[in-house]
Parts: C-alpha cells; structure tokens; sequence
C-alpha cells in the first residue's frame, strides 16, 4: 500500500510548524499506524531528514501515550489507540492527514509530542483517596456492591491519553475529569473527600485552560476505552451537590 | 517544563461556582430553561387566535390590566435573556481559545450540526426578538397598528397579527426564526439535562429525541399562525381593513 | 568481594518481624532533613516515591515517560497474587512462598520471597483503600481468580487492566504528594548515571529529553525502580521505552548485576509478521485453557489449517506432556513451540508460529461460550491479524516478557553500592529463575510500599543527612562524561540506524540466548556481540543535536548500552551449568528433554561486577541457604 502523508512539524515548543508532505510506500497492511510512520522515519533517517516525532510505549492500546489526530479524529476515530490502528483500515492510495492533540492545554513540544502534564495537575487536585501507606484496613472491610464496583471500573478504564480534549471542539477536559470524579463517587473509598475532590478537580481543571462542555458527545465517541458522556451527567451532579452540601 | 510548575498549586486551585465551567453551564441550563417556558406559555397565548378576535383581545387586555405581573416578568426575561446571551457570548470564546491553533483536517463523529451552531442559531433568534418587540410590542416598525382597536375599545391584537402575517416577507423572516428557535432547542433540550446531571446511557437516545419532539411541537405551534393568515383561514373581522 | 545478603537471623516467620525492630528509626521532626531520588515511576518506583513522602523525606521522583501513569506496570493484565485465603481452599502466606520458590526452581532468596508472601496481604488492603476497582462478588467482597496454573484461587484482578489499575493507584498517591509539594515530579527526564560521593550513592545526573540539558541531582539516597531489560531481545511485550540504561549505568559505577540470564519468555504472543514489527502483543495465558495447540506433522507444509487432516496435526505439548497438555508451564510450552518452527514445521507467513486452536472447544461449549470467555481477545486479534480466529486457528509464538535478574540487592533492597536502593522488577531477588503469574505486580507494590519505605530509613539513620552540594566535582565529571558519551553518538556521522543495530542484536540474543541456549551457541554470541558493538561505535547515523528533543540520541544512548549489557548476560548463561526455571542448558536435559538442576554446583546468585567495557566482569556468588523448603525437583509429566 502506499500513502500520501501530510504531517505536522515543529521543531520545538517556540517554534512555528507546518504541515509537511510525506510518501509512505510499501506498507503491509497488517502494520499498525506507528508501525508506518517507523518505516517512514527510518526512511527520513537514511536521507538525514529529522525524524517525525512522536509519543508512543506500550503499542497495545493500553499506556495512553500515543496520540496523533488522524484525518481530523483523535486515534482515526477507531477502536483503540492509534497504536491499535491498522493500516489495512485505509484506502490504498489516500492521502491522511497526521496532526498533534490540539488544546492549549496541551502544548506542542515537537512535531506531534504534546505536553499533557496538565493532566497529571488536575489529578494532583483531588484525583486521589488520602489515605496513607500502611493505614488501610482489611479489603473485605469494604463492601463494594457488584454493580457499583462494576460501574467505577467503567470510569476507571481511562488511559489518560487526551483523546476526549483533542476531540472535543471546545478542548474541554470534562470526560476525563469526570471519569476519576465519578469513580472515586461511587466507591465508599471516595466519600470523605467526595465533595472537596470534585471541587478542587473542576477549578484545576478550569485552571489549565480546558475549555467548556457543551455537550457535543464528541469525546464519547473517540474514547478507546469507551467511557460514557454519563459520567459527565454525574460530575455535574456531584458538582452541584457539593454546592449545597 | 521537566519540573511539574504552574502559578497555582494543585493543592491550592480554588474557582467559585459561578467562574467555575459547570458553574456557566448551570447558568447557560438555567436561564435558558426559564427562555423555554417562556417561549412555551407564549406560544399557548397565540395559539389563542384560533379561538377568535374576542378572545385573544381579551387575553391581550387581561395580561395588560395585571402591570404587578407583567412588569416582574418582562424584567425577569430581559435578565434571564441578557444572561443566556452573555453567558453564551463567554463561552463561545473561552472555547475558541481553548484551541489555538485549529485542525488543518476537521472530521466530526457524532455531534449533530445544532450542537454546533448554537452561537448562530442563538445570534439569529435575538435578532429577531429584536424586530419581533418593534414588530408588534412597542409598534415602532409598524406605527399604523397602534391605532388597531376592536368593537369595545381594546387594542386589536387579532388584526394586528393578521395585518403582519399577510405580509409574506414578515411571515418568512418569522419562518426562518422559529426554525432558528427549534433548531437551537433541539440541541438545548437534552444538553439541559445533561448540564443538571439527569442523563445516563439509556436516557441518552430518549433525551435526544425528546429534544427534536419538543422542538417541532414549538415549531408548528408557532408557524401554523402566519400560515394561518397566509392560507385565509383566519381572516380580518370584517370592518376591518 | 564478600557479598552479605544481611538476612536477619531466627526462624523464617519472624524475620522480617524482627528486622523490623532491629532496624534504626529517624525522627519524625527530622525526616525532611533527608532526601531521596527515585528513578522510575511505575509500580514500585511511584509506591516507593509516595510513600517516602508520605513518612515526610524529601523526595525527587523523575520518569522518562511523559507521565508516571504510562509506566510499563500497565501492560500487566491478569492481576496480583496475595495469600488473603479469601476463598477458603488453602492458602496462606507460607503456600505463596512456598509456591513462589518453587515456580522460581530454588534459585531465590528464601528470606526475601517470604517477606514478599507476607506483605502480600496489605497490598490488597492498601490498594482497596486508594479505590482501586477490583473485581467485587454480588456480597461486595473482593472476587478471585486460579491464575497461572496455581492450586488456589488467590489472584486479585480489576477486569483485563489489573496493572493499570494498580498504576493508577499509585500513580495517584504520587500525584497526591507532589500536590501538596512533598515530591518534585521530572517527566520526560532519563537517567544518564549514578553519582557516588565517598562510595555511597548520593545523586544521579539527568538528561531532560525536551531541552537536551543535562543536570546533576543530590539526595540522601537514590532508588532505582526502572524495570527490566527483556528489550535486549529488541522484540518483546515490553513498552518501547524500556530500557537497561539506568541499571547499566549503575553496574558501571560498581553494582553488581545478578542473574541476568534469568529472563521470562511468554508462550501466548501475537507472531510477528515482518521486519517493521518492534513490539510483540502479549495475549492472556488464559486462552490456553480452552485452546489446543498444533503444528503439522510436516515441514513447510502450504495447506491451510482447515485442509490439513486430525491425523497429520501434532498436537505437541498433549503428546510429550499427557498430564497437563496444553497449560504445561511457560518455559516448556515456550520453548516447545520454538522446537516445532526449528523443525520447520512453523505456520504462518513467517514460519515462526504455532495453531492455537479452538475448534474443539467451540464445538463442545458452542460459541457463545468462547465469546464470553475470551470476546475481547478475539476481537484484539482479528483486529491485528485480520483472521477471525472463530474460524481459523489463532497463530501464537513465545516473546521475551519478563526479567528475573537484576542489580544485586540484600535483604534490605539496598546494592553493594550503599544508599543505591533497587525496587521492583529492576532488582534480582525474589523470583529465582522463573516469576509465577500475577506475582510481578506483588512484587513491585511489596518493594514500594512496605518494604523500602523502612529500610531507607534505617540507612538514613545510620548514615545521617548529607545535604550533598550538586556544585561538588563528582557531579562535575559525571555531566561532562555523559554529555562526551552523547557528543561521541552524534560524532560517529556512519550509515545505519540504532533501531537496526538493536534489531540485529535482538536477533542474536533470541537465537543464541533466548528460550534454549548451549555453549556453542552462547560462545558464538559472545563473539558477535562485540563486533556488533564496534560496528555500532563505527556506522550508527545519529541525527540532529543534543540540546533538542531527539529520538535519535535517546534510543542510540540505550541500544549503546544494551550492546554492552547482552555480553554479561551471555556470560551469565555460560556460566550457569544447568537447566533450572527459564533458564534452559540444551547439555543439561534428561532424555526426555526435561531440565536438570545442579543445586550442589549452582545454588547461588551469580553476581557480575564490572571490569570495564570489553573486559570480563567478574563473577561473585552468594549461596543461596534453604533453612525451611525442601529443594525438589518439578515434573509437569
């Protein structure tokens, strides 16, 4: 197969970018999309051209480090990750679009790496149950109804990749700020500081420079970990019940 | 950037509920559902032309005969209407920034083109409840409607309608704002839910679908007036001309 | 060198008790006068980091990945073993040891592995507590698994993400602390070497992979928690990342590298399918529960899997190993599979494959059964393959997945060289020769939060704050060393990639090192790793600058090392005259082809310390002292 690429290139966070054109030829179909644009860099490396620079670990849909926006869709649009995207997905021939995760949130570092760190700040807000190494009681202290267990896994399943952000016309962060609220919601574990984490975890958010959910879904439906807009729904919930509590 | 630093420490990140962004949204939810109802007893006190130029006059009198009503309400509105629209305003641009630089390839999953242009279809119903006040509320537009007035001697809001809508470019421009309206309340509707927390996976699809139901209802509720007129099967009482 | 394990004495339930007590403590008001680096955030590194803060030291976590989150400890699926005895059939702390010591074939250290049994009951209680969403019963107790072929069901797991989960939770108890300012948090920042100052480890100088700055950090004490090297066979289950480098650079400075030889091989991989391929796709072992695996009896046979008849299929591991069939353990299963495709009789377009089939079970439990039990995996599979393995046989081959061996620690995870500590897979200690399933997570958890956080204190205690000087010469000279390493990469200006050398190195370690090793081979290995080296030093290409984000550099600095590390780990394989847990000397197999352990000549950890690059490291052992087991000798006949 062969494909016309059209990546973005900056050469670091100052600088200014530009979408650059690539040929990707002979591509086995079986490859996922990474695994393209490694034969693409070894082939820029030969000709002394700076590799294409990008986030990437585990290759298996599971770290959240990958994150290229693919013909306008966070991870294409597909199931999974961009490292689960396999290139026999597209038309033989097409032209595709490769592009980093855009939100000020996310700054770009180089090419298509992005700065996701304000991520990690918003969890320092609140994503967390304060409780100390060594002050735990017995597991099984803790009941945890099946289906409640069951639904805080579903939030739980977040990879942190960014998808929702970079997705969403408004670079909001709420889908996945609002799976670690909901999560913790939803677990006894989460109670004492139910109120104070959603708090603290909207305001960094709104901090960061996210921007405002309107509700456009968008996120829902490139998450490759499938978590719902319900999640959304309860954040808010949780949000308003912190304000009268 | 290897160190974790931003002006405000995570542990100290504090924003008040009207600041915070579900703070807006639940402003945005809140006055917009006090605009619905509005928007909906309206519509019921026009469908009342219907019922003929003696009652709908009588309405238009009744409601001008209780100024300790009128005048609460009409402020009310104009607060919840101006903070709808500054509200919106915000967000729009808080959005637009939120995303410096844009895509170079846009693609959209699934969210409808309402959701999208909700700044516009909102921009377009302004305008018109601008025309629409000069229209028929203060007479400005139109002054010769001022001097309507029925067999009793109240003001003939039943002519008055009729006169309007008789004029095909009004009854267009009306058209096209009831659709704006529809098309903004189809996307409001189910995003009012969600914004108050009331939408889970299995209500999704049923929120959404009430939102177009609810919007058609208040579109042909609305539009079936200046087809009405224009159709004749609501005329001018006679005498009048 | 005398290697002193520092196991504390008495009977082997109270050691860890006793030790406890006999360890110095600091005092609360003067904890923050004490700092510490940790190098690496996953399980153990991001457990470690928190809790450290958490008992109020200073602490500087620093991390290559972008975030601590993306630690390799995700890829971990089918979940954590602890001895809670939740189910009634069995268990308890000295079956998990027991179980432990065995499934790593007597080459561990006793007194480690039973700590680990023991703590293993407040990891569970401790990830509760953080909301870790395990898998709950409809009474909302905590659910368990059979996991790996164990007795008793003793394996925790949240859905297939148990590693995610558990990262998360300690991801988000280092978040916590670096919140409140307790730790400084460096992101996309790798560790270039380890600075010693009067032989102990007091920093670490850094290379922050967004600027190319190269930087000098103090502490009291430097952890390492930075996993394993299984990438020295370039294709594994590992993230691409993961790297031998700040392990390596520590041998260099004087720690002793342990058993590096001991290297998990995984039998349930994706194959590869050609040369682009970096990364192997790790399924869940659980898959062999229902599937049955074969080759044709034939070699290079052409048809597919469907046309070639029951009785020109051999189903190999039922046919040598009749008992447990198609769940016979990981090395055997591994290394029967290599046998299969040496012969030739590999499926697939590469030949390097084997079916694993499940048409039999479709047929007796009907497909909505396999559906319920492995959808998921099936549906990951089409997705890579583009086979639909409901109807055609799935193609598996063994990948390089974990790594045993690791620096030299004693009983107090400390290295040779003082106050250099090494947590979690990166250090050598508790599973022998061979690791049982869901006991990596364990491990890494048990080092991090129960563990560690008292041993550094009792070093802390008896050494006394430094408040080491960055500004000191040792610093100096460890920064212009490592910017002189980078200088001579970008220098050498030759024709072939990094990633070319590693593949090509990765091809050699899997051939002559990998699941089935001899002398021959390991000797021809040890001579083709050097001349690979120095036609890495010759002909790498090593593009743009170092004060940049470059790929380039990152990944040349690693495959350098991993050139430099593969030749102990030969030396390691070669040395050890045995066949004992992964670890299989083709010389030494009874003729059924089963593994013959010397426990007279080999009970002991071999130790390598470094004699310059090129030169032989020297070997020294620690006898491993069996007080309380018995050493037996496994049969999966």
């Amino acid at each position: 197969m062969n494909f016309k690429l059209h990546v973005w290139r900056q050469k670091n966070a100052a600088a200014k970018g530009r979408m650059e054109q690539y040929e990707a030829r002979d591509i086995n179909a079986d490859m996922s999309f990474l695994e393209m644009l490694d034969v693409v860099n070894e082939d820029l490396v030969e000709k002394g051209i700076d590799p294409i620079h990008f986030d990437h670990d585990c290759r298996e849909g599971i770290c959240g480090a990958c994150s290229l926006v693919i013909n306008g869709l966070p991870h294409g649009g597909m199931t999974g990750t961009t490292c689960e995207v396999r290139m026999r997905l597209f038309k033989d021939g097409s032209t595709i679009y490769v592009e980093p995760f855009r939100a000020k949130a996310f700054p770009v570092i180089k090419d298509l790496t992005v700065d996701r760190t304000s991520i990690d700040r918003v969890m320092q807000a609140g994503g967390f149950v304060s409780t100390h190494t060594g002050a735990a009681i017995d597991a099984n202290a803790i009941l945890v109804p099946k289906d409640k267990a069951e639904e805080a896994m579903d939030a739980a399943a977040c990879i942190g990749c960014g998808a929702c952000v970079a997705a969403c016309k408004n670079a909001s962060g709420m889908l996945f700020v609002a799976a670690k609220v909901s999560q913790l919601a939803l677990l006894p574990q989460g109670q004492a500081e139910r109120e104070r984490r959603v708090n603290k975890m909207v305001a960094m958010m709104d901090i960061e420079g996210f921007g405002n959910c309107t509700n456009y879904y968008e996120c829902e439906a490139v998450c490759p970990k499938d978590i719902s807009v319900k999640f959304i729904a309860k954040m808010n919930r949780e949000y308003m019940r912190a304000l009268v509590k | 950037m290897s160190t974790v630093k931003t002006q405000v420490s995570p542990a100290q990140a504090q924003v008040t509920f009207i600041a915070s962004s579900i703070g807006k949204k639940i402003f945005m939810a809140t006055t917009g559902l006090f605009l619905f109802l509005f928007v909906s007893g309206h519509m019921v006190g026009n469908l009342q032309i219907f019922l003929g130029q003696d009652q709908l006059n009588t309405y238009a009198q009744a409601l001008k005969d209780l100024p300790a009503l009128i005048w609460p309400v009409r402020i009310l509105m104009f607060i919840f209407f101006a903070v709808h629209i500054w509200r919106g305003i915000q967000l729009y641009f808080e959005n637009k920034f939120s995303r410096p630089i844009s895509y170079a390839c846009n693609a959209t999953v699934q969210a409808p083109l309402s959701s999208r242009t909700m700044i516009f279809s909102g921009a377009g119903i302004l305008l018109y409840v601008v025309y629409h006040l000069l229209h028929f509320t203060f007479i400005t537009t139109n002054p010769q409607y001022a001097g309507l007035h029925d067999t009793v001697g109240r003001h003939d809001v039943y002519s008055m309608v009729i006169f309007g809508y008789q004029n095909v470019a009004i009854s267009v421009v009306y058209l096209v704002a009831m659709f704006s309206l529809c098309y903004h309340l189809s996307h409001a509707i189910p995003s009012f839910m969600q914004t108050i927390g009331l939408n889970n996976e299995k209500w999704e699809p049923r929120l959404k679908a009430l939102g177009y139901l609810i919007a058609i209802v208040i579109f042909f509720g609305y539009s079936v007036i200046p087809a009405a007129v224009l159709s004749n099967l609501i005329v001018l009482p006679e005498g009048v001309h | 060198m005398k290697l002193d394990s520092k196991v504390p004495s008495g009977p082997l339930e109270q050691k860890w008790q006793k030790h406890q007590f006999e360890m110095k403590l600091v005092n609360p008001a003067n904890k923050r006068k004490y700092s510490a680096i940790v190098v690496g955030t996953g399980l153990a590194g991001a457990s470690a980091a928190a809790s450290l803060a958490e008992l109020g030291y200073e602490v500087k976590a620093f991390c290559f990945q972008d975030s601590s989150r993306r630690a390799h400890s995700i890829g971990a699926q089918g979940g954590i073993n602890a001895a809670k005895n939740y189910q009634n059939d069995g268990d308890s702390v000295y079956r998990l040891f027991y179980d432990t010591i065995k499934g790593g074939d007597f080459r561990s250290r006793e007194a480690n592995t039973y700590r680990l049994a023991e703590v293993s009951n407040n990891i569970i209680d401790q990830c509760a507590a953080q909301g870790v969403p395990f898998a709950r019963e409809y009474g909302g107790t905590l659910a368990n698994r059979s996991f790996g072929g164990a007795q008793v069901s003793r394996t925790f797991y949240a859905r297939g993400q148990t590693g995610q989960q558990l990262l998360l939770g300690a991801y988000s108890a280092l978040m916590r602390q670096v919140g409140l300012g307790k730790v400084t948090m460096y992101p996309r920042t790798e560790m270039q070497d380890v600075v010693l100052i009067d032989g102990h480890a007091k920093g670490i100088v850094v290379r922050n992979m967004v600027t190319g700055e190269i930087s000098s950090h103090a502490a009291d004490a430097v952890v390492l928690a930075t996993g394993g090297y299984g990438r020295v066979f370039y294709l594994s289950t590992m993230g691409l990342g993961c790297n031998v480098t700040a392990a390596y650079r520590a041998y260099k400075k004087g720690a002793l590298f342990a058993n590096p030889c001991f290297t998990q091989i995984h039998p349930t991989c994706i194959p590869h399918t050609g040369d682009y391929q970096c990364k192997l796709t790790l399924m869940s072992e659980s898959l062999r529960n229902d599937g049955r695996i074969w080759v044709p009896k034939t070699k290079d046979e052409q048809r597919a899997p469907g046309q070639i008849p029951e009785n020109e299929r051999d189903y190999y591991l039922e046919r040598k190993y009749p008992s447990f069939g198609n769940l016979a353990p990981r090395d055997i299963s591994s290394r029967s599979a290599k046998e299969a495709c040496d012969e030739g009789r590999g499926v697939g377009p590469s030949r390097y494959g084997v079916y694993l089939d499940f048409s039999d079970a479709i047929n007796r439990l009907g497909k909505d059964v396999i559906e319920e039990r492995y959808g998921n995996l099936f549906e990951m599979y089409e997705l890579i393959n583009d086979e639909n393995p409901y109807e055609v046989p799935m193609r598996i081959y063994p990948a390089s997945h974990y790594t045993m061996g690791g620096l030299w620690v004693d009983y107090n995870l400390m290295s040779n060289i003082p106050g250099l500590h090494v947590i979690g897979e990166a250090n050598f200690s508790d599973h022998g020769a061979n690791r049982l399933g869901a006991s990596a997570l364990m491990q890494g958890l048990a080092d991090g939060y129960f563990v560690l956080p008292y041993t550094i204190g009792d070093y802390f205690a008896r050494e006394g704050a430094k408040n080491i000087s960055t500004e000191r010469p040792e610093f100096r000279e460890a920064e212009e060393a490592v910017a002189m390493r980078i200088k001579k990469l970008l220098d050498v200006g030759g024709k072939q990639t990094p990633d070319s050398f590693h593949k090509r190195l990765g091809l050699i370690m899997w051939e002559k090192a990998g699941m089935a090793r001899n002398e021959k081979d390991l000797k021809e290995a040890l001579q083709e790793i050097p001349a690979l080296r120095e036609e890495f030093w010759n002909d790498v290409n090593v593009l743009g600058s170092a004060d940049e984000m470059n790929m380039n550099v990152e990944r040349a600095a690693r495959v350098a090392d991993f050139l430099e590390f593969a030749e102990i780990f030969c030396l390691d394989a070669l040395d050890r005259e045995e066949s004992c847990g992964a670890h299989f000397r083709e010389e030494h197999q009874t003729d059924e082809g089963e593994a013959v352990r010397n426990d007279k000549k080999y009970a002991y950890v071999a130790a390598w310390e470094h004699k310059g690059v090129g030169q032989k490291p020297e070997l020294h052992k620690e006898d491993l002292q069996f007080e309380s087991v018995q050493l037996a000798t496994r049969s999966y006949k």
